[in-house]
């Protein structure tokens, strides 16, 4: 008999089933993979064929333009590959379509995260707890720093400050896939009517969360209107906008970035931000520990991030871990 | 403590320099005495306790955070202040901040002993924001890029004086500077400040680059590699400063009774020695300047060896007469008449270069590095002395630098603007011929030279090159070759190359150079000049 888990092998390039020949969010092409959410650093494109949840078949569908291989799962629901792993995708939280994926063979349970966050986010369904023996974490905000305030305060925060500038915009910077349907939605909820105003490379992701039921209301793009229109205005593009000659277009915009990093004051100051917003997809240190604990596996996996200090903290707490060397997943703009 | 927490949160994310002074005179205005004094203070030049220093921080968080997750937090915020700040275990009362002047009173009654729980009921008191003031407050230095020249810009524009005057009246008062504010904001009389040897803010110089000067306008002086030192004399004591204000006399005590009269100079400081020619003999190179820098007591020894001597540039005020106002050329006659009456010991006069034309000059500068001399300075003969740096009026035009490939072996994180981004570089020379299996050694480490883009890939090349970590210090597979400027190169026991350069800066990344073409130690102590 096979020695426990030993079917189930981090590589540099993905987590690898041997028994059923696929690798889940591979850093490149495979003939056959299992993907977890449709950030572009998990799912790349050109694989043989792809399992994932509808929503992010949809994403990478519109990120590259083919659909070829594609296998939808649904929450909940549990796919049979070959050689005996069952596959079945939970809810992450990360961003519309996320999934942990839960793979089980020979009665062992290992489940890969991807990206996820605790938090209530009316973009996508909770993060659900899952027992399993190997929990396989991300890590990317593993630091005792990290904190993410409540983002009701977040909001405040941007509120107040185009309250003070009606003649000026606030120009907020977040991830074309998640962050930015997020901030927009919250916006509603802290009651926020007016028509927002979009970077055209948000255009599609924002009618690609409304076809799924996500209600962002009014959306303009930046393009089609005057400086004059948008003074008051919030305005939302990706954050290799923020300090790009396109904001010029923009009335006087006061630069905004909606990103856990904004945490730490330099990092905000390295990205010339004025109004920093701690937002993020991510688990703060506090929720990565409280998953750990809750999860409670025999073992913890650590991937992308910042993994030392995630280590450490399972080491003082007398739960096993180790670190994987994952290449090729990028973090910045999270 | 709030309004002073927020004026430096707002400073931190400001990048415009009219918002900057436009935030810090609001507060100036708003803000009662003397608790604006002591802001002012602590924007523009730091203030100072002796109980409270980082270590002390450091050890506070230790006993908090668990030591490994502190180091680790550390290391990627880049500054100790801040990461103390957030990780600060958050008290159970509602903040009730003190005012500037009550914290700045409780920090000065700590001594070592009493920190440790002095400083702990005093974080209680704040947020997370007043924290990060506070300790930044606290241990000198704010960093949150407000210069001490734009803090007292502010202070001239809050109250509608001119700065230079500040500049002048500044360095003669102390925190929380009651005259200041009762001449700017309450109309008294300006502080007095004839009587005392109080460091008058230096004339300084812009990079030459592409200009071409008419050396009839100009005059050409050698650039000496020292430092530039202030020394002042007033009311029967004399003092020296360094670039920055620092009263540095303590270290040179051999220069403080050789001044037979009141007055305000401007020249090099330089050790005895025979490289950097002069009119009375020569220096020794910066190397062994160093060597008696930052001293607070000076052996006998060492002043024998190594004694200093003022090379002199330039005379601000003597005897009473203010020169400032006066041209470079009035201002040199009156310095070459002052040298007379200057020890010989402790004086030399920095010479002139002659040139028939700029292509002559040129020429000689070319000619110059075997003086380790640093280059040539500029300046423009009817030039006032002018606080600070006024285009067109002085350049210095440095000699080019010198260039050597190394390989980069450790990254470790920076600080500040750079900071969590692996910015810090260590780099090596081959110890012989790699092909014939020869190490590299480690001969210097350089933190610029790049753009914002090139860090981000150098950040990337070290994450995903890393072969070793020793605590926040990675080492990499030495697979990247680094065209490093320098200005010199000198003997020393820092490396085990035996060899450190003066000013390293990455000058180009050769992400296209196969490290075993990268040079040898040897070729980089060809170049030394001691």
């Amino acid at each position: 008999m096979a020695a426990p888990f030993s079917w189930i092998k981090p590589e540099p390039h993905g987590i690898y089933i041997e028994p059923a020949d696929c690798w889940v969010d591979p850093s490149r092409a495979v003939d056959k993979a299992l993907v977890t959410h449709g950030h572009a650093d998990h799912a790349r494109g050109g694989h043989g064929q792809t399992v994932a949840t509808p929503e992010t078949l949809a994403i990478m569908k519109l990120r590259y333009a083919t659909s070829d291989g594609a296998t939808p799962v649904e929450y909940g629901e549990t796919i049979r590959l070959p050689g005996g792993v069952d596959a079945t995708y939970i809810p992450a939280g990360h961003v519309l379509g996320s999934a942990q994926i839960l793979l089980e063979h020979a009665g062992e349970r290992v489940i890969v995260t991807g990206d996820y966050k605790r938090r209530a986010d009316p973009t996508c369904p909770p993060f659900k707890v899952t027992a399993c023996d190997i929990f396989i974490t991300e890590a990317t905000f593993g630091l005792p720093v990290f904190c993410h305030p409540p983002i009701e305060e977040e909001m405040r925060k941007l509120l107040d400050r185009l309250a003070a500038h009606p003649d000026r915009c606030v120009l907020v910077g977040a991830y074309a896939l998640g962050k930015a349907q997020r901030v927009i939605a919250e916006l509603r909820k802290a009651g926020h009517t007016d028509p927002i105003y979009l970077h055209g490379a948000m255009e599609k992701m924002c009618r690609l969360y409304e076809e799924h039921g996500v209600d962002l209301g009014e959306l303009r793009l930046v393009a089609d209107h005057t400086k004059e229109e948008m003074r008051g205005a919030i305005v939302v593009c990706p954050p290799s906008a923020l300090n790009d000659r396109w904001s010029r277009r923009l009335p006087d915009p006061i630069t905004a970035m909606a990103s856990g990093w904004m945490r730490v004051r330099q990092r905000a100051r390295q990205r010339n931000v004025e109004l920093p917003l701690v937002i993020s997809d991510h688990a703060d240190w506090g929720e990565l520990t409280r998953t750990i604990r809750e999860v409670d596996a025999q073992e913890n996996w650590i991937t992308h991030g910042r993994e030392d200090a995630l280590l450490r903290w399972c080491q003082l707490h007398q739960r096993r871990a180790r670190a994987l060397a994952l290449v090729g997943y990028e973090d910045e703009d999270d | 403590m709030e309004e002073f927490a927020a004026l430096v949160d707002a400073l931190v994310y400001t990048r415009s320099r009219n918002e900057k002074l436009r935030l810090i005179a609001e507060y100036l205005r708003a803000t009662a005495d003397p608790d604006r004094g002591w802001a002012l203070a602590a924007l523009a030049d730091g203030l100072d306790f002796p109980a409270v220093k980082s270590s002390t921080i450091r050890n506070l968080m230790k006993d908090r955070v668990d030591p490994v997750l502190w180091t680790l937090s550390r290391d990627f915020v880049g500054d100790t202040a801040e990461t103390a700040s957030l990780l600060w275990p958050a008290p159970e009362e509602p903040p009730s901040p003190p005012s500037v002047s009550e914290a700045v009173e409780l920090l000065s009654s700590m001594n070592r002993k009493s920190v440790v729980t002095e400083l702990p009921r005093l974080l209680d008191r704040l947020d997370a924001s007043g924290r990060y003031a506070l300790l930044k407050l606290a241990t000198g230095g704010m960093r949150i890029g407000v210069s001490s020249r734009l803090a007292k810009t502010a202070f001239a524009q809050a109250f509608d004086v001119s700065v230079d005057e500040v500049e002048e009246y500044w360095h003669g008062l102390a925190a929380p500077y009651p005259e200041l504010f009762n001449w700017a904001a309450h109309g008294k009389d300006p502080p007095d400040i004839e009587n005392l040897p109080t460091f008058r803010p230096f004339m300084l110089a812009h990079p030459l680059e592409e200009t071409v000067v008419d050396l009839t306008e100009y005059a050409a002086e050698w650039k000496w590699d020292g430092i530039r030192v202030q020394l002042v004399r007033a009311g029967g004591e004399t003092r020296l400063y360094s670039r920055s204000g620092d009263d540095i006399s303590a270290t040179f005590p051999e220069l403080l009774d050789v001044l037979p009269f009141n007055a305000v100079l401007d020249g090099e400081l330089l050790v005895r020695g025979n490289v950097q020619g002069g009119e009375a003999g020569g220096a020794a190179s910066f190397n062994a300047l160093q060597q008696r820098l930052g001293r607070k007591t000076v052996s006998k020894k060492m002043l024998a060896e190594a004694p200093a001597f003022v090379r002199l540039y330039d005379v601000l005020i003597a005897e009473g007469n203010d020169l400032r106002e006066k041209d470079w050329t009035r201002r040199r006659a009156a310095l070459e008449r002052l040298m007379a009456r200057l020890p010989e010991s402790h004086f030399d006069l920095s010479s002139l270069v002659e040139a028939r034309d700029f292509e002559h000059l040129a020429e000689i500068r070319e000619g110059s590095r075997d003086d380790a001399i640093e280059g040539l300075m500029l300046k423009r003969k009817d030039s006032p002395y002018i606080a600070g740096r006024r285009v067109g009026y002085w350049y210095k035009w440095k000699r080019d630098p010198l260039l050597v490939d190394c390989v980069l072996m450790y990254a470790q994180r920076g600080s500040g603007k750079r900071s969590s981004f692996f910015s810090d570089y260590t780099f090596g020379c081959w110890d012989g011929d790699p092909d014939q299996g020869a190490d590299l050694l480690p001969v210097g480490k350089a933190y610029s030279g790049f753009t914002d883009e090139e860090l981000k890939k150098l950040d990337r090349h070290v994450r995903s090159n890393t072969v070793n970590r020793f605590g926040p210090v990675r080492e990499t597979d030495k697979s990247l070759v680094f065209e490093v400027a320098f200005d010199s190169v000198h003997e020393s026991k820092r490396h085990k190359s035996g060899l450190a350069m003066r000013f390293p800066r990455i000058h180009r990344i050769r992400w296209d150079k196969p490290p075993h073409e990268a040079d040898r130690i040897e070729a980089l102590r060809s170049l030394v000049r001691d």
